[in-house]
């Protein structure tokens, strides 16, 4: 919403700021200033002259040499201009003075163009004369401007006088955010009477008299509103004796500083009221309405209507329509119907000042594809009292403007207007919400400064205000002009809280740490993916993760699955990576995945946390299942987990590939990626990956620890090598040796394997190193011997034979 | 005459130790003078041809003369040993200059920086940190907080939509429904979280980030309990000379409800690009619980009041590290990473 210091300053004419101030006040009031712009921005010493002679260049063609009268002196002035004549009033730069930009009307430059004096083609030239482009401005808003030239002042302006003065434009325009819970102050009236409750300044509604002819109203027009659901008000006036014309300069500026562009009068009386009071009103060609009787009512479904910018529109029957006697003349508060448009010969005007309900509207221009200047005022819902007093102000502008003459009284149908509203004021509850101590007698004196009158204990809310409903809501208006920044500033005096976080955030947390110190950098990435995934990670048609939740309204394909699996956004980043040249990358994620429990979903997803590791560059898949382990180990896991290569991953590498199990349950996965899929996303390297599934870890998970003493008795190695069949996995040695070693065997090492030229085809060499230690007491070397025949027979059973 | 040739063998041993600069040759020195067959155990022996009175004396000469050279070769091999390593260390100068051999530590995203931040302070002041779901029904997204079918607010959002009752929640004032409806008071909890709006990607916008919702719900929990606790957050995320600026604005489920700007923290105030000038840097959302909103979810806003507010963790990140672009946040170049 914009709104113009000059105009504010109507109703609040004891208004003295700048505008610095004046925008830092509104501000802290609850009226948020986003930006202001002065339009006289750069525009300095110009003043206005009155051309007194002009002569040819002696040198060049295309310039004249001007004499021009500015008030005290007569100056001389070179210009290419050729659209003026001896005797035209036009503003001059003076030399040293300042203009907002070129007269091509492209883009201003930040620090405007200075003007000096100087010879041009050796005749001296004092100043310049201007054009509306370089005062800042264009045709649009002062359309008498000629297309092409100097901007010429009418006859009577005084001489010497400030140009940018005499063109409205030393005023400050303010561009304010308006919250949706405040309809009044879509409009200047709205915003000035904030700046006089700001300021604690008298407020001064436009004094409204409707000059009336004779004839009555009701015998041009009758209104019967059908759906009052959806049409709460509808207040209609006749103009008769239409006189187009231009509108007077003081409203062409006061709609130029809001951005809307003068057209003539009645065009601009309408758009005025929309600007002054908030209301949109409508204006039909009486003359094309049948039976000069008005039906507000839904459409009928299917229906098509052509609106008055020519394009056909698709109804139903929730869209409201304006009708007249036979046939549909506008959609209601979107855009009025072609066929009763207001054209040059007009004669007679019905005016319509409505309100609807808002959401409807708001529904309706979304699913026809057109929201309007009106239906974004419509949509918030507005003050059927308001459309009363616009309607009457709009007819007094009319007959003050000469545009026409107003018939006799005003013809409404609606829903009966709601009774007012009342709030009991309650001084004590307000203190207490707030945290203050303001006397009542102040509470009624800001709320009298909004406007709002206090009778008794009862606050009568004015019709404009539908957003106060309650106590707290009148706290909201006491806090913002006893000032948000006089509140005391406490902690809450409640009862004693411990603060903490929960047990999966810690582990969530461990798992970070210890991301971070195996090298991993932390990425975040999206939750939504593209269906493609699934194609790209090669899972089957009837794997588990294509059953995932679809996002209705996405932003396109790319973000239209919620990501039941938690690759594609890991291997996306690393890709990024590696595509860019970056060298030994190693990333992790914390996020969610998306678990429908039934499809279509009917109840809220399982949101599965995943520790999602990922590198390419130094290191294996043994670095990777490192990570894990560390982790694992973190929270007192290690002990029982084990590493199935039967992972079933159709992503990963079929031979380099496990499955993370903990006391017999999966908990995660980790291995190489699939070459195939390292080529769908542009790597040309090996890629590891891991994912850990969290909701599996916690059951398990703990940070409790049990010191269990630093061993006193030595300990006693023995190695073992061996020769193995290729297909046995060393955990499965690993875990006989475990059992079959006992309690006495401390730990174990794989200090060797090989495979190649001096072991036999389909075998492989490795080699332990076992290390038993007792806690009470030195091993003996039968005991050590027992525990190792133990080991040795496990093996041999095992068909692994012993090399010497 | 005993005395005499024990002087002349001691000023023999320490001569000859004196001359030398070997360990070697020392060891050769202690040989000779003291060991089985050196020239001290020789006069020992011949300690039979004393007259047994005098044997006492003469072997303490003996035993002083033999501690004598000892402590000396001992001293002497002490200091050869340290030229030695001083030597060796001499020869062992190098360049520290030359590149850091890293641990190849890596590193937490700014986001994570930012929630760890924020958690520290709030868990330092007595909340608890809750989580709810992403993937919401409509009811705690918009109903439950203020925000019935046809209100403004629910288009402002721009949701992106499972089917007409779920979504994904585009706020984390979602949780504040949840711990509510618990019906354990007092509350004093933050709910740090993704949530997502459909916001085409851009420098400043994306479709998915995270913000973190703070309720606390007592008795005789006032604005001004608002104002202090957000004032103290501030410094503590900002600095200590951080100043607090509460504006009035609007929200449905607060009432009353403010938007707090932060002094600048780069330029203090003065005005500078990051606060276009301004001297001023909005944060974050606040504003007193709506009675409604209370009492929808159970709890009598006669006796219970409170407040709550949501703050954007990336918007935290942004400013605070200068980043530029939001892109950068999700797309994971590791050089970008490497930074914090």
């Amino acid at each position: 919403m914009n709104a113009s210091l000059s105009w504010i300053k109507a109703y609040v004419p004891d208004l003295e700021t700048t505008d610095q101030e004046f925008f830092d006040a509104m501000t802290l009031s609850g009226t948020k200033g986003e930006s202001y712009t002065r339009l006289d921005k750069n525009l300095e010493k110009i003043v206005v002259g009155q051309l007194k002679s002009i002569e040819p260049h002696p040198d060049a063609d295309k310039l004249v040499i001007c004499q021009v009268d500015i008030g005290t002196e007569i100056i001389q002035i070179v210009t290419g201009a050729s659209n003026m004549k001896v005797g035209d009033r036009v503003p001059v730069v003076l030399d040293g003075g300042r203009v907002a930009g070129g007269h091509d009307g492209s883009a201003n430059p930040e620090d405007g163009i200075k003007i000096t004096a100087g010879k041009l083609r050796g005749v001296l030239s004092n100043g310049m004369m201007c054009s509306i482009e370089e005062l800042g401005s264009s045709r649009e808003f002062y359309p008498e401007a000629p297309e092409n030239g100097l901007y010429i002042f009418p006859e009577d302006t005084q001489l010497g006088a400030d140009a940018a003065e005499v063109l409205g434009l030393r005023d400050t325009v303010f561009e304010y955010e308006i919250t949706s819970n405040r309809v009044d102050c879509y409009s200047i009236l709205g915003i000035a009477r904030e700046a006089a409750a700001t300021y604690n300044l008298p407020f001064h509604m436009p004094q409204v008299s409707v000059e009336e002819t004779s004839e009555k109203t009701s015998d041009y027009i009758s209104v019967e509103v059908r759906d009052t659901d959806l049409c709460t008000r509808y207040c209609a006036r006749v103009v008769t004796d239409i006189h187009i014309a231009p509108s007077p300069k003081w409203m062409q500026r006061r709609l130029a500083s809001c951005g809307i562009r003068p057209i003539n009068n009645l065009v601009d009386i309408t758009n005025y009221i929309m600007l002054e009071y908030g209301q949109p009103m409508h204006a039909y060609n009486l003359d094309t309405v049948a039976g000069h009787h008005i039906v507000v009512k839904r459409a009928a479904d299917g229906e098509t209507f052509t609106t008055l910018d020519g394009q056909e529109r698709k109804l139903d029957s929730e869209v409201l329509m304006i009708c007249d006697a036979d046939k549909e003349i506008g959609i209601a508060g979107i855009m009025g119907g072609e066929n009763s448009m207001i054209t040059d010969d007009v004669k007679t005007v019905l005016f319509e000042a409505a309100t609807f309900n808002g959401p409807n509207i708001r529904k309706s221009a979304k699913r026809i594809g057109l929201r309007t200047d009106a239906s974004g005022f419509f949509e918030k819902g507005l003050d059927p009292v308001n459309a009363e007093d616009a309607i009457n102000r709009a007819c007094q502008l009319i007959s003050e403007l000469g545009c026409g003459k107003v018939t006799s009284g005003i013809v409404e149908a609606g829903a009966p207007v709601a009774p007012q509203k009342k709030i009991t004021l309650e001084p004590d509850r307000i203190n207490a919400l707030l945290g203050t101590d303001i006397s009542r007698d102040e509470m009624v004196a800001i709320l009298k400064r909004e406007q709002i009158t206090v009778d008794g204990d009862q606050i009568i809310v004015p019709s404009f205000r539908q957003d106060l409903n309650q106590m707290c809501d009148i706290a909201e208006e006491v806090a913002r002009f006893f000032g948000y920044d006089k509140i005391p500033t406490t902690l809450p005096k409640s009862s004693a809280t411990t603060g903490k976080l929960t047990f999966k955030m810690r582990v969530e947390a461990k798992a970070r740490e210890v991301a971070q110190f195996c090298g991993f950098s932390q990425a975040y990435t999206y939750s939504f993916e593209s269906p493609k995934v699934f194609d790209k990670l090669l899972l089957p048609e009837d794997a588990k993760e294509r059953k995932c939740i679809r996002i209705s309204n996405p932003l396109g394909e790319d973000f239209s699955v919620m990501r039941t699996i938690s690759l594609n956004g890991m291997l996306t980043s690393l890709s990024t990576n590696y595509n860019r040249r970056n060298k030994d990358v190693r990333l992790y994620e914390m996020g969610n995945i998306y678990v429908a429990k039934k499809l279509p979903l009917t109840e809220l997803p399982d949101e599965r946390m995943q520790l999602t590791l990922g590198f390419y560059g130094e290191g294996d898949f043994y670095s990777m299942k490192g990570v894990i382990e560390e982790f694992l180990d973190s929270i007192g896991m290690l002990d029982k987990v084990e590493y199935d290569p039967k992972a079933g991953k159709p992503f990963l590498h079929p031979g380099r590939q496990a499955k993370v199990v903990y006391d017999g349950e999966e908990i995660g996965y980790l291995g190489e990626v699939h070459p195939q899929v390292c080529d769908n996303y542009d790597m040309d390297t090996h890629v590891y990956i891991a994912v850990i599934d969290l909701p599996a870890v916690l059951p398990h998970a703990s940070f409790d620890r049990i010191y269990t003493g630093i061993a006193k008795f030595p300990a006693v190695t023995r190695d073992i090598s061996m020769v193995v069949p290729s297909d046995i996995l060393a955990g499965d040695i690993e875990h006989m040796i475990r059992q079959r070693g006992g309690k006495i065997l401390e730990s174990l090492e794989l200090f060797d394997i090989y495979e190649g030229a001096q072991i036999k085809a389909g075998f492989k060499s490795m080699a332990y190193s076992l290390s038993f230690r007792d806690k009470e007491k030195t091993l003996s070397d039968d005991e050590v011997s027992a525990a190792m025949k133990k080991i040795l027979n496990g093996l041999e059973s095992m068909k692994i034979e012993l090399r010497s | 005459m005993m005395k005499e040739k024990l002087d002349q063998l001691r000023e023999e041993a320490l001569k000859q130790i004196k001359e030398t600069d070997s360990a070697d040759r020392l060891n050769e020195i202690r040989v000779a003078f003291l060991g089985k067959k050196g020239e001290l155990t020789g006069i020992l022996k011949s300690m039979k041809d004393v007259a047994p009175e005098d044997r006492p004396k003469v072997g303490q000469m003996v035993n002083d003369t033999r501690a004598e050279i000892e402590k000396v070769l001992e001293e002497s091999k002490t200091r050869m040993e340290s030229a030695i390593r001083e030597a060796k260390m001499k020869a062992e100068v190098i360049d520290v200059t030359l590149p850091a051999k890293k641990n190849k530590v890596g590193h937490r995203h700014p986001n994570t920086i930012a929630l760890e931040e924020v958690e520290r302070i709030f868990v330092g002041m007595g909340y608890e940190v809750v989580e709810g779901p992403e993937v919401e029904k409509d009811y705690y997204n918009f109903e439950a907080l203020n925000i019935p079918a046809d209100h403004p607010a629910k288009d402002e959002q721009d949701t992106f939509y499972i089917n007409a009752d779920l979504l994904l929640r585009t706020q984390t004032s979602s949780t504040q429904v949840h711990e509510m409806e618990k019906g354990r008071i007092p509350i004093k909890m933050i709910a740090p979280g993704r949530v997502f709006r459909a916001d085409e990607v851009d420098a400043t916008h994306s479709p998915s980030f995270h913000q973190v919702e703070g309720l606390v719900v007592d008795k005789d929990i006032t604005f001004a309990d608002l104002k202090g606790t957000l004032a103290e957050f501030s410094k503590q995320i900002f600095g200590p000379d951080t100043k607090v600026k509460f504006r009035p604005h609007h929200f449905p489920f607060t009432e009353p409800s403010a938007e707090m700007d932060v002094s600048c923290f780069k330029c203090g105030g003065k005005g500078c690009r990051f606060c276009k000038g301004e001297g001023w840097i909005e944060i974050l959302g606040c504003g007193m619980v709506h009675p409604h909103v209370l009492e929808m979810s159970g709890i009598d806003p006669k006796e219970y009041t409170g407040f709550a507010f949501g703050v954007g963790l990336e918007r935290i990140a942004l400013l605070k590290y200068e980043i530029d672009d939001m892109r950068l946040l999700y797309e994971n170049d590791i050089r970008f990473l490497k930074q914090f």
